[in-house]
């Protein structure tokens, strides 16, 4: 299966803020959706703060390859400090999806560079930490970005992405966070956003 | 001819003969029913301390379980004298895999009893000082710590003899080992170090923790018979002399655990969570040297000249132990 | 039913259905999540019949199960690298004990340098401990093998570790199917053990046995042990789904086939179908080592590429020494690679380089280390050269590879 086929997410973060949880997240709302997916993380020890990456494949046939995605279709960013620190957009093409997780917009953040070569409304950035916060009370911006993410790139459905939500947590968390996802994905979907 | 009975008045271990004693007051020992769980045509050596405690404490816990108990040994002479292929001594299941995992390996079978729902089968683990206060105490030491029903039994000849007297962490002070030799301006085994079992035992506040020595057949059995009362984790700690190790006469080995006793250089108490509830008390007490002189393993404290000096020490230490635990009656 | 869920979860789940009656659980990454889902489903009551020991060292964990299934009791316990080390002497008793015990290594990589990245150093080092080893190629394969494994493990006494992949296959979230209850019943009966602890039926266990008859013994050790090359796919054959011993993939007519073990197969598969005209033989067994059906997967291939993901410092491969032996007599050129250690990532892009290097004879008969910074060892055997010291080659790389960590200040 030649990368054409698959698409393929890459998700850089701190841990503790649910990096691998999304990439899992993902793959299981891939799968409810009827397709082929793979989540797996790269990281060490527990250990909060440091730099994490998780990975996600999906595609209509079985997934073999195990290597890290370098070639991503699409990044997402949970912690702008990570900015101009890790190298987040290596291997992502000229068309692919870019989301990060900031009140900032796309120029504030210093990317403007970067903004030019690709296509504009493949880019985006949303306060997912703020929505977050106003509708779990927790500041894991996890559920929301994977809304973003489907509204940005419809790569899942929010309907699927609401069931995964759904069978890993439960109660007022699972309704919090299903209301964030819903409402990036929304939002995404309309405007503009870079 | 009349028939005259004779009630005897002293029936502990001094009694005039364990069959002469009324039925209830005779040890299992004295039964020609007992189960005899390490049987005789093992290989230990003439006056073995440890196969003598090992029979007493087997077949007064085959007594107080029904028969219903299972053995966990750890390597070392016990394991080795009593098994060699193809024959074995023990008369009883009986389960051998390492050095430093009988209490690991017990708490295995007691978890398989738990989960098979065999409550009334019990376990007893036992080993060295060796394979127990040194290379095993990590594993016993999380066996205490989960409560896990495992009675472990030391018995303690206070060095690794099965490979040659090597020092262990039971070597007391100035004992000639093989690696501790008796050279040198302190000779024997170091001062200040060493581990006291029973102590660390009593600082896991586990059910039951109690010391006894082979001397005190009745003492021993009510121990093990008190022990497997309870559930949960118990220890025993049994001082065995060792003629090879100790350089004794093989006839001593009664005589010498009793004297390490009157000593006051092996206090014998029992205790239950962590507090002590009883003490063997030493009726008629003994210097040191007294306890020492037959042991060829200190026969450089009474050379020429005598260490007086060292000899003042391993004193200092009895009567520490005396007035710790309250040994000699007011 | 399919579901997308961990590795290990599904391998946790597994287990449960196999009803093991006790599990002795130590910590080390990355086998934790499995152990601590099999607590979880002991506490919630969803594994009843469990006894869950939370012990103080890998070594009192295999002693425990040790215990445990000479009582007669159904054992199962997880580790990997260092805690698989830290059990060695245990791994050595339960099979000399004839104990159907099933151990999970999560393969990672051995320390010094310490490293908790995946590679199959640990499990290599026991391969002579007298264990059955199957390695699992993804997370199916690892949920059905540990089924397989009880089963396989008490027909014929011998202990069985089931290999995967650490992180790469324990933390990745794939779609398998955990067999229900009913199915794992129907293969897999009560464990009812030849030899046990019984008070109506002493036994003594663990007899010291001298030169008069422990060639005999070990012997027999190895001819049980060998019976797996039968036992195995006969009992493959009554489960659900298809499981191989060696899984030959497009060998038909391969001059070039690469022989691997664990998850690169996946990767390897991939970049096997972009040459077109390139094998994959993967191995399930390592131990005993299935000469034959190896033999027979790698017939006519001229160049055999083994992957290894470990090393025999001082000596080489290997994996490649058991295939070497497999195809003696035949022409095949057998090279050997060592990929992936310590967690480094094994990319098509890599393997790409790799085989087309092998097809135009580059490679030949030679050690080769995959994506191998030479700079950086050259560098460090150059400071070797002209000072001598001792201490770990680790601390000299770090400063040259750039990364802090060596230096305070």
């Amino acid at each position: 299966m030649s990368d054409e086929y698959v698409f393929q997410v890459r998700f850089h973060g701190r841990g503790g803020q649910g990096v691998v949880t999304s990439a899992e997240l993902l793959s299981v709302a891939a799968f409810l959706d009827g397709r082929e997916a793979q989540a797996f993380p790269s990281f060490g020890s527990e250990r909060m703060g440091a730099p994490v990456m998780a990975f996600c494949r999906i595609a209509d046939v079985p997934i073999r390859v195990r290597e890290p995605v370098t070639q991503p279709d699409a990044v997402v960013v949970a912690d702008a400090t990570l900015l101009h620190h890790v190298q987040l957009f290596a291997g992502l093409g000229l068309e692919g999806y870019a989301l990060i997780n900031s009140a900032r917009s796309w120029d504030e953040l210093g990317l403007a560079e970067m903004a030019r070569r690709h296509y504009l409304e493949r880019l985006a950035t949303i306060p997912a930490t703020d929505i977050a916060r106003r509708h779990t009370g927790r500041p894991l911006p996890n559920a929301c970005l994977l809304g973003a993410l489907a509204g940005l790139t419809h790569v899942v459905s929010i309907d699927a992405l609401e069931r995964a939500v759904r069978e890993r947590f439960t109660g007022a968390v699972a309704d919090g966070n299903v209301a964030a996802a819903r409402a990036a994905y929304d939002y995404l979907g309309s405007a503009a956003h870079a | 001819m009349a028939v005259q009975s004779v009630k005897f008045y002293q029936v502990g271990s001094r009694a005039v003969g364990n069959r002469l004693l009324e039925e209830a007051l005779r040890t299992e020992q004295a039964s020609p029913a007992r189960r005899n769980a390490l049987n005789s045509g093992h290989r230990a050596c003439q006056g073995c301390g440890e196969a003598l405690g090992a029979r007493y404490v087997l077949d007064a816990a085959v007594r107080a379980t029904g028969g219903k108990l299972l053995a966990v040994n750890a390597t070392g002479c016990l394991e080795v004298f009593s098994t060699p292929y193809p024959e074995s001594s023990w008369q009883l299941p009986w389960l051998h895999s390492l050095f430093a995992n009988a209490p690991s390996v017990a708490s295995g079978v007691a978890a398989a009893l738990k989960a098979q729902g065999r409550d009334d089968v019990r376990v007893l683990a036992q080993g060295g000082d060796g394979g127990t206060v040194d290379i095993g105490l990590a594993c016993l030491s999380g066996m205490f710590e989960r409560n896990d029903d495992v009675l472990y039994v030391c018995y303690d000849n206070e060095a690794y003899m099965n490979t040659g007297v090597q020092r262990s962490g039971s070597t007391p002070p100035f004992a000639r080992t093989a690696t501790t030799e008796a050279t040198g301006p302190e000779p024997g085994a170091p001062i200040g170090q060493g581990k006291d079992l029973p102590r660390i035992a009593l600082a896991h506040e586990i059910p039951y923790v109690a010391t006894a020595t082979v001397a005190e057949l009745h003492d021993l059995e009510a121990k093990v018979e008190r022990a497997m009362t309870m559930r949960g984790a118990r220890y025993l700690h049994v001082l065995v002399p060792c003629p090879l190790g100790w350089g004794s006469a093989p006839a001593d080995t009664v005589r010498l655990a009793r004297l390490a006793q009157r000593s006051g250089l092996f206090p014998v108490f029992e205790a239950s969570h962590g507090e002590i509830t009883a003490v063997l008390p030493i009726r008629s007490r003994v210097p040191v040297a007294e306890y020492l002189r037959p042991q060829r393993r200190y026969a450089h404290l009474f050379a020429e000249p005598p260490r007086i000096d060292l000899l003042e020490r391993i004193q200092a230490i009895a009567d520490r132990n005396i007035g710790r635990y309250g040994l000699q009656e007011a | 039913m399919r579901r997308q869920l961990e590795g290990s979860r599904a391998i946790a789940e597994a287990v449960a259905r196999c009803r093991p009656q006790v599990v002795p659980a130590y910590p080390i990454t990355p086998q934790t999540h499995i152990v601590e889902a099999i607590g979880a489903m002991v506490r919630n009551g969803s594994l009843a019949g469990c006894e869950f020991l939370t012990v103080e060292s890998e070594f009192a964990a295999m002693s425990a199960a040790i215990g445990a299934s000479a009582a007669g009791a159904r054992a199962y316990t997880a580790t990997a690298s260092q805690g698989l080390l830290y059990m060695a002497e245990a791994l050595f008793n339960a099979s000399g004990l004839g104990l159907p015990i099933v151990l999970t290594v999560a393969n990672r990589a051995v320390g010094a340098p310490i490293n908790i990245w995946n590679d199959q150093s640990d499990s290599m080092s026991q391969r002579d401990c007298g264990w059955v080893q199957l390695y699992a190629a993804d997370n199916q394969a690892a949920v059905d093998l540990h089924v397989v494994a009880f089963a396989l493990a008490e027909e014929l006494s011998v202990p069985v570790m089931v290999c995967v992949d650490g992180f790469v296959l324990t933390h990745a979230f794939e779609p398998l199917e955990v067999p229900e209850q009913d199915a794992v019943d129907a293969f897999l009966p009560p464990y009812a053990p030849r030899q046990v602890l019984d008070v109506d039926d002493p036994v003594a266990i663990g007899a010291m046995v001298g030169p008069e008859a422990f060639t005999e013994v070990r012997y027999l050790s190895h001819y049980q042990l060998s019976q797996a090359l039968t036992a195995y796919p006969q009992l493959c054959d009554g489960w659900q789904r298809p499981l191989s011993m060696v899984d030959a993939y497009r060998v038909d007519g391969a001059d070039t086939v690469v022989v691997t073990l664990g998850s690169v197969s996946g990767t390897v598969k991939e970049v096997a179908d972009e040459f077109g005209n390139v094998g994959v033989v993967t191995l399930t067994m390592f131990r005993p080592f299935p000469y034959a059906e190896v033999r027979k997967a790698l017939g006519a291939a001229k160049r055999v590429i083994v992957l290894e993901r470990a090393l025999a410092p001082g000596a080489g491969g290997i994996v490649s020494a058991d295939v070497r032996a497999a195809l003696s007599g035949t022409l095949a050129e057998v090279s050997t690679v060592v990929a992936g250690l310590g967690g480094r990532a094994v990319t098509r892009a890599a393997l790409r380089r790799l085989v087309a290097d092998a097809m135009s004879g580059w490679l030949g008969e030679r050690l080769v280390f995959l994506d191998l910074r030479d700079d950086l060892v050259e560098q460090q055997i150059d400071r070797m050269r002209q000072r001598r010291a001792s201490g770990p080659h680790a601390l000299g790389l770090l400063r040259d590879a750039g990364i802090p960590g060596s230096r305070i200040g």
